[in-house]
């Protein structure tokens, strides 16, 4: 492969995972922003004493963008470092 | 029942204290700030975490603290909103902008945009887009510095104001980015620790349980308060809003342009990993805090101190740790505020400096003196006017008006931004377009909006129904740069986009850069 090829190839790669972890987060988000627009009653019940489903769910928004972007981290560090440091030595 | 409105001289020790230091901190760094890469990006050498808290303490602002709490003290769970919005801007702009950005650009994100297209045009309408949003920023920072100083110390709301647009000048002018890389820092921590304390005191009344005080709050408002429907109750406005909030961090002059200040993209992802966590804890805190101060402090006191709720974060202190905590807390609520302030200023003085003073006015060929001294020019400018905007915005709600600010980042800059380093077939002309597109209707449809209309000049009715215009505004944006682009091919743009593609993986070494005259290091 050359060196423009590999370059391409990563570049797909990393839009990829870019996209798709994009895409999980706005799916979760909006899904979360379109209950608060016509879910009222819904989050309001609440799912133990003190606890709404509104609060949990909000809170666990929260969660999963770090569980993203945890996700995210992982993949550049183990895989694109390496594909990037392998062409910069390969120069 | 409370001391607020009356000088508290503990709140003035501790703000004294701060000033003293960050002052003190300016003072080394502008010793160290000779050339523009260190006034801008701090010389490049800032560290994934040094970054990571940095980049906190530049977004946890006024808005964060006491516009949240405050929110989610009079309306319960729907001031959350804000809160969850706000963070999920973060893994957007770590997924599609981070690290790109920082292997595009130089100092301001219109580098970027700029990087295969004609300078001149996209410069221009990357700056008015930035400075819209700086300057909408800073009206709610100010507003809420403003009434904090105002009710603490007992001065008038317009003293209070210059002197903070003083402060903040004095930071920027003489430190740069340095010094407020160095201040955010401190801020961060203190805001933290600060908030961190506040939350634990006001559970401590409830057995250390967030759901007793959720309980506490539901049996004293009513179930209500814990489900949506009280701040936000129109469908449309609630989607708007959440849009705005989520890819507007992404749009953020002064939060891209910290991504410059670290060596590379791998400290660029590492500084967003450590933003995001001390973020998102701080707002799962914000729950806390407003729900303690809606049952510990009561609404009504609340809304008789500000009718924005503005100070119910520091009432809470009052309440949980007696006057000493309120101190504290005040003089953390001013740190946060003077530090955010000194940040939007350093990134507006790049846009007019950096953006239109040397690549327009000078075709990109101005000595680095030359650039300095404009940048400091018009951080001069900026403070003014950020002082005369305060005084003129009084009484405005803070957390409302950053969420507007986000909408103008999210419709302005942050289209053109994801295009350019997205789409190969993105033109001058299409960036052009989309970023004036974003700026003029997202601020024409603030003005149309109830707030202005009705709120404000007190009209029966208003032009555009929503609050926020991010619904609208976003989507033009987006549309715009599309069938510009797609009408008017620019082959030099396409052409470019080979380089585009390098960089953004391999990029490219600043300093090996200036030592090569300007070679390029990543050619295939």
């Amino acid at each position: 492969m050359t060196r423009l090829e590999q370059l391409r190839a990563l570049d797909a790669a990393r839009w990829r995972i870019a996209i798709a972890l994009t895409a999980a987060m706005m799916v979760l988000y909006f899904g979360f922003i379109l209950m608060v627009a016509y879910g009222k009653p819904l989050l309001t019940r609440t799912v133990i004493p003190g606890l709404s489903l509104g609060i949990l769910l909000g809170a666990l928004v929260i969660v999963a963008a770090w569980v993203l972007i945890w996700i995210y981290v992982r993949w550049a560090n183990l895989h694109y470092d390496t594909a990037i440091d392998a062409m910069r030595r390969s120069r | 029942m409370t001391s607020l409105g009356q000088p508290n001289l503990l709140a003035i020790v501790g703000f004294f204290l701060f000033i003293g230091v960050s002052l003190g901190i300016t003072y080394v760094a502008a010793r160290r700030t000779r050339s523009a890469e260190q006034f801008y990006a701090a010389g490049r050498s800032v560290t994934g975490f040094q970054n990571g808290l940095a980049l906190a303490g530049d977004y946890m602002s006024a808005a964060s603290f006491l516009g949240i709490a405050g929110l989610v003290a009079l309306s319960g769970f729907d001031g959350l909103i804000y809160s969850i919005g706000f963070l999920v801007g973060w893994p957007v702009v770590m997924f599609l902008i981070a690290e790109p950005l920082r292997n595009l650009g130089k100092y301001t994100f219109a580098d970027v945009v700029a990087f295969r297209l004609r300078q001149k045009p996209v410069r221009v309408a990357a700056a008015l887009g930035s400075l819209a949003v700086v300057a909408f920023y800073l009206i709610a920072q100010m507003v809420g510095a403003g009434n904090l100083i105002r009710l603490l110390f007992g001065m008038p709301y317009e003293i209070a104001v210059t002197i903070v647009g003083l402060v903040m000048l004095a930071y920027v002018l003489f430190g740069g980015m340095i010094a407020t890389t160095w201040v955010q820092i401190v801020k961060a921590v203190l805001l933290l620790l600060g908030a961190l304390l506040l939350a634990i005191m006001a559970l401590w009344k409830f057995d250390m349980n967030p759901l007793a005080l959720f309980r506490a709050a539901a049996s004293q408002y009513g179930d209500a308060v814990l489900g949506p429907g009280r701040l936000v109750s129109d469908p449309l406005d609630a989607m708007s809003l959440g849009l705005a909030l989520m890819l507007g961090t992404a749009g953020l002059p002064h939060i891209l342009m910290r991504f410059y200040t670290v060596p590379d993209a791998r400290t660029a992802r590492t500084s967003v990993t450590y933003a995001t966590a001390f973020i998102g804890f701080f707002y799962l805190l914000t729950f806390i805090l407003g729900f303690g101060a809606m049952v510990l402090v009561g609404q009504d006191t609340i809304r008789s101190i500000d009718a924005g709720g503005n100070m119910a974060a520091p009432l809470l202190a009052e309440v949980v740790g007696g006057q000493a905590f309120l101190g504290f807390i005040s003089a953390v609520a001013f740190a946060t505020i003077l530090a955010v302030v000194a940040g939007l200023t350093l990134a507006g003085a790049a846009a007019l400096s950096h953006d239109l003073w040397v690549n327009v006015v000078r075709h990109g060929v101005a000595n680095e003196r030359e650039e300095l001294r404009v940048a400091r020019l018009s951080t001069m400018v900026l403070g003014v006017l950020a002082i005369a905007l305060g005084i003129a915005f009084k009484g405005q709600n803070v957390a409302y008006m950053v969420g507007l600010a986000f909408a103008i980042a999210a419709s302005a800059n942050f289209p053109a931004l994801l295009l350019s380093v997205f789409w190969r077939r993105f033109t001058t002309r299409a960036a052009q377009v989309s970023m004036l597109a974003g700026t003029i209707s997202s601020l024409a449809l603030i003005y149309f909006s109830p707030t202005i209309q009705i709120d404000i000049l007190k009209n029966s009715a208003a032009a555009f129904p929503l609050r926020n215009p991010g619904l609208v505004s976003i989507p033009l944006a987006f549309v715009a740069a599309v069938v510009v682009a797609l009408l008017w091919p620019e082959p030099e743009a396409e052409a470019g986009f080979g380089e585009v593609e390098a960089r953004v993986h391999v990029g490219v070494d600043h300093a090996a850069e200036r030592a090569a005259g300007g070679a390029l290091e990543s050619r295939p």
